[in-house]
């Protein structure tokens, strides 16, 4: 075919003379879609804002430093601190080798394997608990607690935030290792490395902040849990008593004040959080925890 | 010398089957291939990063078929560098020698010899973000020559770089193959590096080899 052929059946394909090209077309306006967006998303943020507006005007600072005074509030911080930092440093210490695993290798049983872990994260808070205290009913671990009080006792509020948080942090350092070429680490072992070695001295190192991610999500999840905490630890004044425990026990007393003051420090202690780890610069925090 | 017989890998829809081929000691010898022929996975046999189905790979008569990568004495620069982002540049050069626990005197010999043959001297102290693309080729090179390889392996080293700076590094690559005589071994799917920079050219095609 010459060329002058091919141009006139390029003048064929052009559109009709009745329909304007694309260059001087007029499209609606963004504003309806962003308004549309905006509204509905609007909602959300709109009663998230209201509920702490709500929590902050319903109590006064000097009442919440009173409530803060009372020794078993004091308390229930004091053991919600130590325990969700227990419960962070076991998760991170499972979550890693575990991680590691799941993002690098097929072995049999891994698609299992990571069913399992959408346990703790798909079941009812309380169901844990339950399932835990149905645990510690068996012969093994009934001898077990003969050395070491579990059930109804501090170790029970470690273990029962544990089952939760480590899930999460698990699904954040498979996320994390996923992220990191396993080139490197192959490469690495061409270098002089042997897998271990590769692991410690290149993985490790460019896992870090997905390690802060993982510790901070399962010590914001460690803080927040309850249902687990109530059933199998029981939410005893002054012995297994957590925050999170405290508001229930002091709501339930009619103490709406210092629930409302216990409230508002979790609140606290949850945004200080989520500045602290937004200004690590970690990102794929959510993605890491929903995925 | 790297021998390498019978060598059959299969992984889903592409095989290469019973490939045979010898490079002398200090040859610079050239894999060419399309995209998906293979030669990227015939590199990573011969590293020990990739599992071969059945064959035979020997380094200077030393059968390395079913050794560690650590234990093959084989330097890989893979086609995007793969520099470890938390080390400094220096730190990527020492690291091989670190491993092996080499002194420091030692270690800082080696990178004053190896920096200035690179030209990387004045990237020293920085991380490999913002590195360009050439430069990144060249402290992934200098990384994989500091533990004195037996062969040296190329996985498109040039493909990231851009045309005038390719030349620059094909006279870099003969210079650095010269001075330290190391039998090298380069995949890419370009004629003209083959041509720039081969003693020898392989191709594969459909799985099976042509010289």
């Amino acid at each position: 075919m010459g060329l002058q052929s091919e141009v006139s059946s390029i003048e064929k394909a052009q559109p009709p003379a009745t329909q304007a090209s694309p260059a001087h077309t007029r499209v609606a306006s963004d504003a309806p879609f962003y308004t549309g967006m905006i509204l509905i998303g609007g909602f959300y943020i709109f009663m998230i804002v209201a509920m702490l507006v709500a929590d902050l005007k319903y109590t006064s600072i000097p009442h919440i430093f009173d409530a803060l005074k009372s020794p078993e509030i004091a308390y229930s911080i004091k053991l919600s601190l130590v325990s969700c930092t227990f419960t962070t440093l076991l998760s991170v210490w499972v979550a890693v080798p575990l991680g590691y695993l799941l993002s690098r290798h097929k072995f049999p049983f891994s698609s299992l394997v990571d069913a399992l872990l959408d346990i703790p994260i798909v079941l009812p808070p309380l169901v844990v608990g339950l399932s835990l205290l149905i645990l510690f009913q068996t012969p093994a671990f009934r001898k077990l607690e003969e050395f070491i009080p579990i059930t109804f006792a501090v170790p029970s509020v470690i273990l029962a935030q544990f089952m939760v948080a480590a899930a999460f942090a698990v699904r954040t350092m498979r996320v994390t290792f996923d992220q990191i070429a396993v080139r490197q680490e192959q490469v690495a072992m061409t270098l002089g490395c042997t897998r271990s070695q590769a692991f410690f001295h290149v993985v490790l190192p460019q896992a870090r902040k997905g390690i802060i991610t993982a510790a901070t999500l399962a010590w914001a999840r460690a803080l927040g849990e309850f249902g687990p905490i109530l059933i199998f630890s029981g939410a005893t004044r002054g012995r297994t008593e957590v925050l999170s425990t405290t508001v229930y026990l002091e709501f339930s007393v009619g103490n709406i004040d210092a629930a409302v003051a216990v409230s508002l420090l979790m609140i606290a202690t949850s945004v200080a959080v989520l500045i602290a780890m937004r200004s690590f610069g970690l990102t794929g925090f959510w993605k890491a925890a929903s995925a | 010398m790297i021998q390498v017989k019978d060598l059959t890998i299969r992984n889903g829809a592409f095989s290469i089957e019973k490939v045979n081929f010898t490079i002398e000691t200090g040859a610079y010898a050239v894999l060419m291939g399309s995209t998906g022929s293979g030669k990227t996975s015939i590199l990573e046999v011969l590293c020990g990063i990739k599992k071969m189905d059945s064959g035979s790979v020997s380094i200077m008569n030393r059968d390395v078929s079913k050794l560690k990568p650590a234990e093959r004495n084989i330097g890989l620069v893979p086609q995007d560098g793969a520099l470890f982002s938390t080390m400094t540049v220096r730190e990527q050069l020492s690291f091989p020698l670190t491993i092996r626990s080499w002194k420091s005197a030692a270690i800082n010999k080696r990178i004053d010899e190896l920096a200035p043959l690179l030209r990387i001297t004045h990237l020293l102290g920085r991380l490999p973000q913002g590195l360009s693309g050439g430069e990144a080729q060249r402290v992934a090179l200098g990384r994989a020559l500091s533990f004195y390889p037996e062969v040296l392996c190329l996985d498109e080293p040039l493909s990231a770089t851009d045309e005038e700076m390719r030349v620059e590094m094909y006279e870099l690559l003969r210079t650095v193959q010269k001075s330290t005589g190391v039998t090298t071994l380069h995949v890419t799917h370009s004629q003209a590096e083959a041509k720039a920079l081969g003693d020898r050219c392989f191709t594969i095609r459909n799985g099976k080899l042509g010289e």
